[in-house]
């Protein structure tokens, strides 16, 4: 009964589209993967010196981060970007080894002496490859067209942190926001689409297989007909999905607080102009949000000026928020040809958060007070803050911080590691709609060590030019987010399990702005 | 002598070396129209590498093998083969061809039409004693030793090429079938009257064949002569081969 309650409150429909968008990334990259690969497969064949380099480079891909692939693809031209394009050549390059080295295991193990007695009677090479040594080689290179396709639907989970969709998308939200009913939901139906997938083509094995036992010739040719037939409905259906009309594209970061304000930029816009807007919101951080909007690959994203400050233009730390907007705007305009719009309102500083029942059994309130007590306690911090100039190793040196035991974690998994009990203070974001539900609180930054963060809009110039519309609409939105607006809607997303969309729009009718 | 004195093959000078080792060094060797020629010796003494040198599989190092009077360098290669049948030991049929497509593939190679290559398939198959209604469907591994050997003795006839290469093709099979084999062959031969050099290690089988027996040793011709020639020769190899006629006489007389 409760499945049914979690699905009904789920959006189904959004499952559908989700797992769509996935089978098309992992169809369109086997697709491209099985075009180059398995003719790259025979080359090595004919051109064994060939072998080792191409198998080798092949197997160096595999083992290459698919984030790390993604980031150096923002920006690269026409493959790279951000959205679906990128995604499918990651993918594609992962599914290549196991079927460049499948086709070439598979056809040259086919018996030294049935290949003699082709070339003694007179076949050509062509004809020995086409007629001999591919039809006999076709179940193990089936084999590794399914190894990549299994490959390919994990992959491709890891394709929303880049805006190419699927079903990673719910995954990440997942993460975000602390909701394992939201994981599952991304998690299952690509379990099971990996599930069919491996069924479907080894049910094709099979007949391959047995052909020569029960089926005639035509049935061969039938299932290796019916196969690509498939290939190319599914590729065309893919290419159909592709043209969709979007003018310009929103992006946002990958957590909670990011894809509301890249919904509510995109609202926003979609309202008081007529311009199409396509959203790639959840794109994989800061760095991968700034390349892309400096690519010209997403017209905008919302940015904190802290952030820009220290980890962009790699600045030490100010403490007047005016000075440090003054210093951005001029410095984006300089080097970036990016425009700084003017601040929404809030402003989400980092905040090192502890659990109410320890702040009151140790009495702190304050960083300085809490320093006493770090040698105690185990911290929780995020790869990004551990590596910051303006992050953990500023704050430690500043409060005199140390801690028993320093855990590094992704982002959206803190909030569960301090419920649980698993870590004692963690470092995240002052309007987490989730400290006060769980029953946290926020440490004072009594030496005011980290600098104003403030929200603005982070617009490329060559697309305002293009739009001009758009500079009033985005100015509209100036001053008018408060800290606690900012942070009802994290709780109504994370916590209420609220659709973004829908928060958002209430969000803008509450300020008459829809 | 059933030999005519037209010449099918011939080896001139013929050397060939692999990684420095010499497999066949000086060969000369003039094989007749319609005459079988049997390669008799023991495991690496070169009969295989000559068969290939033929249908030029391998070319010789040095020297000049000539079919129909031109040298196998000169010859367009498939063109080359596909005028001589090639028959080697069991594996050499296609596992996914049934024995109707095996039997009938140099003829599709050849375009053929089709309603013709079904025709001579099945001739071929009542020619080799396979019950063509019974046998054209099936795939290689639903056959007996001895059947697979008739399909592949039928598909290196299937285009009535004038020359035929056969690699031990009874090798593998239990000495009564065996028997029954070499039997049609020479039906066969006597039928077909073509150029066949026939690769063996068993003398028995090289006396019921062959027209002319080649003894190798060691990369060249000892002997090569019919068989009363070869039973007279002194050479050591010829001896050896000739005491495995009569092992247990042999056994008994040191």
């Amino acid at each position: 009964m409760k499945a049914i309650d979690l699905l009904s409150n789920r959006d189904i429909s959004e499952i559908l589209v989700r797992s769509g968008e996935h089978l098309v990334l992992v169809a369109i990259a086997m697709g491209v993967a099985i075009a180059i690969g398995i003719p790259l497969g025979i080359t090595i064949t004919r051109y064994p010196r060939l072998a080792s380099p191409i198998l080798g480079i092949a197997n160096a891909l595999q083992t290459i981060p698919s984030l790390a692939i993604f980031g150096f693809l923002i920006s690269v031209p026409f493959l790279g970007g951000i959205g679906k394009n990128p995604a499918i050549v990651a993918l594609t390059l992962y599914a290549l080894l196991p079927l460049i080295r499948n086709t070439y295991i598979g056809i040259t193990s086919v018996d030294p002496a049935v290949r003699e007695a082709g070339k003694g009677m007179g076949m050509t090479d062509w004809q020995l490859l086409t007629q001999v040594e591919i039809p006999l080689a076709s179940g193990v290179i089936l084999a590794g067209i399914r190894v990549a396709t299994a490959i390919s639907v994990g992959v491709a989970t890891i394709a929303a942190a880049i805006g190419g969709g699927g079903l990673g998308v719910f995954i990440f939200r997942g993460l975000a926001t602390v909701d394992n009913r939201l994981i599952l939901t991304g998690a299952i139906p690509a379990a099971a689409i990996a599930l069919g997938a491996d069924l479907a083509l080894g049910w094709v094995e099979t007949r391959l297989r047995q052909q020569p036992v029960r089926l005639g010739k035509l049935d061969r040719k039938v299932t290796i007909g019916g196969a690509i037939l498939a290939l190319l409905l599914v590729s065309l259906i893919a290419l159909n999905y592709f043209q969709t009309p979007a003018t310009i594209t929103i992006g946002s970061k990958n957590f909670t607080e990011q894809i509301i304000l890249g919904e509510l930029l995109a609202q926003q816009i979609e309202t008081h102009t007529k311009i199409k807007v396509d959203r790639q919101l959840n794109l994989g951080g800061t760095f991968i949000c700034h390349e892309a909007v400096k690519a010209g690959k997403i017209a905008g994203y919302v940015e904190y000026t802290g952030t820009s400050l220290t980890a962009i233009l790699k600045q030490d730390p100010i403490e007047d928020p005016q000075v440090v907007f003054d210093k951005i705007k001029q410095a984006y305009d300089r080097q970036f040809q990016l425009e700084v719009m003017l601040p929404l309102g809030f402003e989400n500083t980092f905040a090192f958060i502890i659990r109410n029942e320890d702040a009151k059994r140790l009495q702190i309130k304050t960083l300085s007070e809490a320093a006493k007590y770090t040698p105690q306690l185990r911290g929780g911090f995020g790869y990004e803050f551990l590596e910051r100039k303006d992050g953990y190793p500023a704050v430690a040196k500043t409060y005199g911080l140390k801690f028993a035991k320093i855990q590094q974690m992704e982002f959206g998994l803190m909030y569960q590691a301090l419920k649980e009990q698993k870590v004692d203070l963690i470092a995240a974001n002052s309007t987490d709609g989730l400290i006060p539900v769980l029953d946290l609180v926020i440490l004072e930054d009594d030496k005011k060590y980290f600098p104003p963060y403030q929200a603005v809009p982070i617009f490329n110039q060559a697309t305002l030019t293009k739009y001009p519309e758009l500079r009033s609409v985005i100015n509209q939105l100036a001053g008018m987010i408060s800290t606690k607006d900012i942070q009802n809607m994290n709780y109504q997303v994370d916590n209420k399990s609220r659709p973004v969309d829908r928060v958002v729009r209430a969000w803008l009718k509450s300020k008459n702005l829809a | 002598m059933p030999q005519s004195p037209e010449i099918a093959v011939e080896f001139r000078d013929v050397s060939f070396q692999i990684n420095d080792r010499e497999i066949l060094s000086h060969l000369n060797l003039t094989i007749y129209q319609g005459e079988t020629i049997v390669l008799l010796g023991r495991s690496g003494s070169g009969k295989t590498t000559t068969l290939k040198l033929i249908n030029h599989l391998l070319m010789p190092t040095t020297g000049l093998v000539l079919v129909d009077d031109r040298s196998t360098a000169k010859w367009e290669t498939i063109a080359l083969r596909r005028r001589i049948g090639y028959a080697i030991q069991d594996i050499g049929l296609f596992p996914h061809f049934n024995v109707a497509e095996n039997i009938g593939l140099v003829p599709s190679l050849e375009k053929w039409h089709k309603q013709r290559i079904e025709t001579r398939v099945y001739e071929m198959l009542n020619l080799v004693g396979l019950e063509p209604g019974i046998f054209a469907q099936r795939y290689p591994h639903q056959l007996s030793g001895g059947q697979r050997q008739r399909v592949g003795v039928a598909r290196a006839l299937a285009a009535d090429p004038p020359i035929l290469l056969m690699d031990e093709p009874f090798g593998a099979l239990d000495p009564i079938t065996r028997l029954e084999l070499q039997q049609q062959f020479q039906y066969l031969q006597t039928q077909l009257g073509k150029t066949v050099v026939f690769v063996t290690h068993d003398i028995q089988e090289a006396f019921v064949l062959g027209t002319r027996i080649g003894l190798m040793y060691e990369g060249d011709l000892a002997v090569l002569g019919t068989q009363a020639e070869l039973l007279q020769s002194q050479h050591p190899e010829a001896r050896a081969f000739i005491d495995c006629l009569n092992p247990w006489q042999n056994g008994e007389n040191t």
